[in-house]
């Protein structure tokens, strides 16, 4: 009778699959130090967000919402891609410092005359720079930003598949 | 080998990255202006001190000058207040103070009060020549060469440090090259 193979996936241990954890210990700590030492530090940002969440964001501008509900969805729209640069982690759309109230304006009075919103964009970037845009559009400069994911991505899959197949190779052990 | 190699490169990868990434006397709210190089926005405004005066770029035209943002409000404006007098007391530039969204009475006793280094204040109430000169903050202090492009901009409160290092040469390099 031919007994039947295990199936070589399930007896591998976790921290193998994890080469990056067997294959860079010191490298590896330092990483999950330094996320470790980000956690701490952000704790107090998290612990003001209630706070901060009972100013009404609503009434931001005293200006009335756009007569036009596809000029307002537009503002709404472009206002949220746009970072708030004092601030530089909320876009426009969410800030209440001055700086964001006047872009806001500047957006707002835009959209009354008539402006694409890649004129709105190039406005904005002509002055602030691309860090103004929360997803710079591609080019040779941003090409890093945009490309990392998936290169990083692809080079996980080549050592997941390396590990895999030289741990196949491997004679089972009982 | 390599597996003995690749972790220790990677060690030192991250080491130049942290060098890097969490360096202590780097600003990491300062941002580069796209607009160095580039020929200054124009504006047209009225002096604080003297509504009947205008300043304008187009007045400026043909010089090496300072344009100095700041406010009222601006805590730090307060702080460099002293390294301007002292600059003003130079003679080198002329100082433009471009008034930042601010209170126009508040702005002259300020400038009664604890002197003033410039040679226009043009009032900008409502920020918008600050948004087209890529203001974010104050102060944020930018210099303007003969052809009156923007050759230099510096975020955060003026030293005589910053001052000799930094404006100073551009100054003399941007006067030699006109």
């Amino acid at each position: 009778m031919i007994r039947p193979r295990p199936p070589r996936m399930a007896s591998l241990p976790l921290a193998s699959m994890l080469p990056l954890a067997s294959m860079l210990p010191l490298a590896s700590m330092l990483l999950l130090a330094s996320m470790l030492a980000s956690m701490l530090i952000s704790v107090p940002a998290i612990g003001a967000v209630p706070s901060l969440a009972q100013q009404a964001p609503a009434a931001l501008d005293d200006h009335a919402q756009l007569r036009d509900p596809v000029l307002q969805t537009r503002f709404e729209r472009i206002t949220k891609e746009l970072r708030c640069l004092v601030c530089q982690n909320e876009s426009i759309a969410d800030s209440n410092v001055d700086l964001a109230a006047d872009l806001r304006r500047q957006v707002r009075e835009m959209l009354i005359a008539g402006r694409s919103d890649d004129a709105i964009f190039q406005f904005m970037t002509d002055r602030y720079g691309e860090f103004v845009r929360f997803a710079p559009p591609l080019s040779a400069k941003t090409a890093l930003i945009w490309g990392a994911p998936f290169f990083t991505l692809l080079l996980g899959g080549f050592i997941v598949f390396r590990v895999v197949r030289q741990r196949s190779r491997m004679p089972l052990d009982e | 080998m390599w597996k003995f190699l690749l972790p220790f490169a990677a060690f030192v990868a991250l080491v130049v990255l942290f060098a890097f990434g969490l360096n202590p006397s780097r600003d990491i709210h300062a941002l580069p202006s796209p607009l160095i190089g580039k020929t200054a926005p124009e504006f047209k405004l009225t002096d604080v001190l003297d509504p009947t005066r205008t300043v304008s770029t187009e007045a400026l035209k043909g010089q090496v000058y300072v344009l100095n943002v700041w406010a009222t409000w601006c805590v730090a404006c307060r702080e460099e207040q002293e390294e301007l007098l002292a600059i003003a007391r130079q003679h080198v530039v002329p100082l433009i103070g471009l008034d930042y969204r601010d209170d126009q009475d508040k702005a002259k006793l300020w400038l009664t009060q604890l002197g003033n280094p410039y040679t226009a204040v043009p009032f900008d109430g409502d920020g918008r020549t600050a948004i087209d000169w890529g203001v974010y903050g104050a102060p944020e202090t930018y210099l303007v060469d003969t052809h009156g492009r923007i050759i230099f901009k510096f975020i955060s409160p003026m030293t005589e440090e910053v001052w000799e290092k930094e404006f100073l040469p551009r100054i003399a390099a941007a006067r030699s090259g006109a």
